[in-house]
């Protein structure tokens, strides 16, 4: 067979004719169903419309309920109503053509250039709108009917559906026949296809009336039916309709007649859209709007964003979670509520029987839920028929079984990025409410703790939890494609721990050694480093290499200084770490060396012994360095920011001699002493020389703060580690919060009228005080000025990471719309999964799963041959 | 004006004709059909220069910092 492949789609709309052709029953009474509960003919719930009632048969096709697709009828509209859909279309086009004669008020040679324009654009698959808007601007303008002279007078349009000419109002009749004026010649110029849209089709005579399938009727517990708004509307409408033919054939009164047009125009109105500005909503009877038509496509719950794009799943929970370190990082805590009621299918077989009735006997936690006999039915397992269920229990039966220790299931955190936002776990079933996770698996979910939730799916079948366990699972996703190292690794705590254990030589007893690695499973102490009167004592270097598989790498640690000749083992800050077969020689482990992002041992430990060992590796390495920590203490307060009386005074001399020298360049440029930069003016010259002098004297304030404040103190061990936080962070906490800016400038606005920020200065001060530079820190407080440009460069930060996170999602949608099918085949090259278009001749031209490459690079030409030599004995260095 | 050779600017990576025989097996290796291959233009300038005819596939051999070559073929039309 061959495929049959759409071309276009194009949108017309319905004329009349069309409408009463489609329709299969004329539809004139409001009434819905008679006495005996049967639906009335010539109603709205005519049984030519279709079925929703199970067992009946459709009068027009035959089909049964679920067969039949329903049909449409229609309404004969006692008086034309305007479509609010095409209200402002409407307008537009009575005020582009003429009030008698009505031809386009452009002479013909301008009205097929325009047609021409349009014609040539849609060819182009450019967009023509541009050249309609034109159009319509420029026959508005035009006073005089070009065809037949006579004089236009403007129509106003006025929301949702009226019109006037001067004083007079329009009805709808009278504006259906000026549209139906318009001759098929002009219709191109307005964009418009004579064969698609007739103008007057815009305003409705004939309504069509939706199928019953589309507006079905419920029946409440109490018996009564409920109908569907959609009929509720029609019901109105139709009620309109005949009062005002009565009334017509009656000879009303015109006023009397005119209220009822108007009525109908509004149900009519409201019936297509529940939510036009200039009219009240229809309400229900309990004071609820009513959701018409246009309720139902539009938002995120309408039919496009909510029924068609959205996707719900069953087997899946959603709660807050909080941090578990004691669990492996392929874990996750569930609560023990969520575990009992999700489930998982348990085929029965006669090797497995005896289990499956255990299941079911059981009256706690790892039960059975449900039973799923061969024919489909469910029963649920209760305390009064569970006795029954395990005695009929046979090969071929299903039961589900309540989730338990060990079962994988996904977990998830919104947003969706990445691959890494949704990875396998196993379950262990925990007390309490939230669902634990270890903490190093937070960088890959972006996830932290204050409030964030995370969903759970529980895979069904045999295949997915396989694929789950083999593809997801979270030591298979520790390496990131997006950069080619780890992205799960050790955070904060970790980190201060690990750096605390191992910097310098820290010596242990045994006691204190036993205590460390309580919680890592440890066959043989190594040979203390050093016996001293009969005591033993180990180093914290010694413990960390405990948990080390044989590894031998050498690189910089994060704490190391850049000396300007690197004296290597020798460090005078024990920043060069050298991890010799499995022993770390020398060097701190901090940030670099198992962090995530950059974690270089866990980097290593991956490569070589791949992913179960490194997961291994990390929870040891996490359970160590809580202990390490816990052993040493950390805690961190106001008094750690303090610094003496004299560093106070030689931070407040620096400023004091930065914004000396800001007056002297302001001196300079005032009287015309400044030297330009090249390509700069002399204002900008004047500007950038301040910023740096600020900037400057910021960093000397931070480098005396930090001289005072040592490496023992907590918030330096965090920032040098890069457990937590910068020196910069440190430095404005102690010494100096530094110039605030917006859009990259010192701050300059404010009353524009007297050149000034605030009513503090002068007018035309420059001064660092007057230009946002806040010279106190945080621990000092800020003065009110400095307190307000504070809040301003804060301000910009907030709305610029709030514009940029829906500015990057809705690229990301588009991107991964773009891509979404394209595949890598097992040739190498990248080929569009439908049409078989070739994209790529080889996957990111060099044919390289990031994932696997060393940083991005396809091979690590260094780890390669220290690999070879290792095993010769022989070693390279790292030259760097 | 005087003309110069495009394929002479280092930006501009090698194009070369294929033949038909060339053509054949180059499908036969990809497994894909001439119309699933990327497209370049008859009139696109380095084409012209080659002399390349709409149904005849063009050769790409690009520098890659990554893969060193890269090679890639294109249908003309
Ligand atoms: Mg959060
Ligand atoms: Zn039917
Ligand atoms: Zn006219
Ligand atoms: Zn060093």
């Amino acid at each position: 067979m061959i495929p049959k492949r759409i071309a276009g789609i194009r949108f017309e709309v319905l004329s009349p004719q069309e409408i009463r052709r489609m329709s299969v029953a004329k539809i004139i009474t409001p009434e819905t169903y008679d006495d005996d509960g049967y639906p009335i003919e010539a109603g709205l719930m005519d049984p030519r419309l279709g079925v929703i009632d199970p067992g009946l048969r459709c009068k027009t096709c035959g089909g049964k309920a679920g067969e039949c697709p329903g049909h449409f009828g229609h309404i004969e509209l006692a008086a034309p109503v305007i479509h609010v859909g095409y209200a402002k279309l409407i307008a537009k086009l009575l005020n582009a053509t003429c009030k008698e004669c009505g031809r386009i008020l452009l002479k013909d040679d301008r009205r097929d250039h325009y047609i021409n324009m349009i014609e040539q654009k849609k060819r182009l698959g450019q967009d023509c709108e541009d050249v309609i808007k034109e159009v319509f601007r420029v026959t508005k303008g035009v006073k005089v009917c070009p065809h037949c002279g006579t004089e236009q007078t403007e129509i106003k349009f006025e929301k949702p559906t009226f019109f006037y000419e001067g004083e007079h109002k329009l009805t709808p009749k009278d504006v259906r026949e000026r549209l139906e004026k318009i001759p098929d010649e002009d219709l191109p110029a307005f964009g418009m296809n004579p064969k698609a849209v007739r103008p007057e089709w815009m305003v409705l005579t004939v309504l069509p009336v939706p199928p019953v399938t589309v507006r079905p009727s419920i029946i409440l517990e109490t018996g009564q039916r409920s109908e569907d708004d959609l009929t509720h509307k029609l019901v109105d409408i139709i009620r309109i309709n005949q009062r005002f033919m009565d009334n017509k054939e009656g000879g009303a009164p015109q006023l009397i007649l005119e209220d009822l047009w108007e009525l109908l125009q509004y149900h009519v109105t409201t019936y297509l859209d529940n939510e036009v500005s200039g009219i009240p909503p229809a309400r229900h009877r309990s004071g609820r709007p009513l959701k018409t038509l246009a309720q139902r496509l539009k938002g995120k719950e309408g039919r496009f964003r909510g029924s068609l794009s959205g996707k719900r799943v069953n087997f899946s929970a959603r709660t807050a979670i909080s941090p578990d370190p004691n669990i492996s990082i392929n874990e996750v805590g569930v609560p023990k509520i969520v575990a009992e009621e999700l489930t998982v299918p348990f085929h029965v077989t006669d090797k497995n029987i005896e289990e499956a009735r255990e299941l079911i006997l059981r009256t706690e936690h790892p039960k059975a839920n449900y039973v799923i006999r061969p024919d489909g039915r469910r029963i649920r397992v209760l305390d009064t028929n569970r006795e029954e269920l395990a005695e009929k229990l046979e090969p071929g039966m299903i039961i589900e079984r309540q989730l338990m220790d060990g079962d994988v299931v996904l977990f998830n955190r919104q947003p969706s990025l990445h691959r890494m936002s949704i990875m396998a776990h196993y379950v262990r079933v925990l007390p309490y409410k939230t669902f634990r996770l270890n903490p190093a698996v937070c960088p890959p979910y972006n996830a932290d703790f204050d409030g964030d939730e995370m969903n759970l799916h529980v895979p069904q079948s045999l295949e997915a939890q396989a694929e789950a366990k083999i593809l997801m699972s979270v030591q298979e996703h520790i390496l990131s494609p997006r950069f080619g190292g780890p992205i799960i690794g050790g955070i904060h705590d970790h980190i201060s721990g690990l750096y605390l254990l191992t910097r310098g030589e820290k010596l242990f007893t045994r006691k204190e050694v036993m205590s460390i690695i309580k919680p890592i499973e440890v066959k043989e102490l190594p040979k203390p480093k050093y016996v001293k009167d009969g005591v033993e004592y180990w180093t914290g270097k010694q413990i960390f290499s405990m948990i080390l598989p044989d590894i031998t790498i050498e690189f910089k640690a994060e704490i190391c200084q850049g000396c300007e000749e690197c004296k290597k083992e020798k460090c005078e800050y024990d920043a060069y770490v050298i991890i010799k077969n499995g022993e770390l020689v020398s060097g701190t482990v901090d940030e670099k060396a198992v962090g995530a992002f950059k974690g270089i041992i866990i980097d290593e430990i991956m490569r070589k012994y791949g992913s179960e060992r490194t997961r291994k590796f990390i929870d040891d390495m996490t359970h160590l360095a809580i202990r390490a920590i816990m052993y040493t203490g950390f805690s961190f307060g106001i008094s750690d920011e303090d610094i003496p009386e004299e560093a106070i005074k030689q931070i407040h001399e620096v400023i004091a001699e930065a914004e000396k020298k800001v007056e002297e360049l302001i001196k300079a440029y005032r009287e015309g002493n400044l030297e330009p930069m090249p390509g700069r003016s002399i204002e900008e010259t004047l500007e950038m020389k301040i910023m740096q002098v600020l900037g400057k004297a910021r960093d000397q304030a931070g480098k005396i703060a930090s001289r005072f404040l040592g490496m023992d103190n907590s918030a330096v061990i965090m920032a040098v580690s890069g457990a937590r936080g910068s020196m910069l962070n440190l430095t404005q906490m102690a010494a100096c919060i530094g110039q605030q800016s917006v859009r990259g400038e010192r701050i300059k606005r404010g009353y524009t009228y007297t050149n000034r920020t605030l009513p503090h200065f002068k007018p035309g001060d420059l001064g660092a005080k007057a230009r946002g530079f806040v010279k106190s820190s945080y621990k000092e407080g800020l003065s009110p000025v400095e307190y307000f440009f504070h809040a301003m460069g804060g301000r910009e930060g907030l709305v610029d990471t709030a514009v940029r996170t829906s500015q990057s999602g809705y690229l990301q949608r588009r991107l991964i719309n773009a891509l979404q099918d394209l595949k890598v085949e097992y040739d190498g090259t990248v080929k569009e999964q439908t049409s078989g278009m070739l994209v790529q001749f080889r996957y990111g031209e060099d044919g390289v799963d990031p994932t696997k490459s060393f940083r991005g690079k396809a091979v690590d030409v260094k780890r390669i041959i220290n690999e070879v030599l290792s095993s010769e004995g022989e070693q390279v260095r790292e030259y760097e | 004006m005087s003309k110069f050779k495009l394929h002479d600017h280092i930006l501009v990576p090698k194009h070369i004709l294929l033949s038909d025989e060339e053509a054949e097996e180059v499908l036969k290796t990809l497994g894909v059909s001439k119309e699933q291959l990327p497209k370049i233009r008859a009139d696109d300038p380095v084409a012209k220069e080659i002399g390349a005819k709409p149904g005849q596939i063009v050769k790409i051999i690009r520098e890659s910092p990554t893969a060193g070559k890269s090679i890639a073929y294109r249908l003309v039309i």
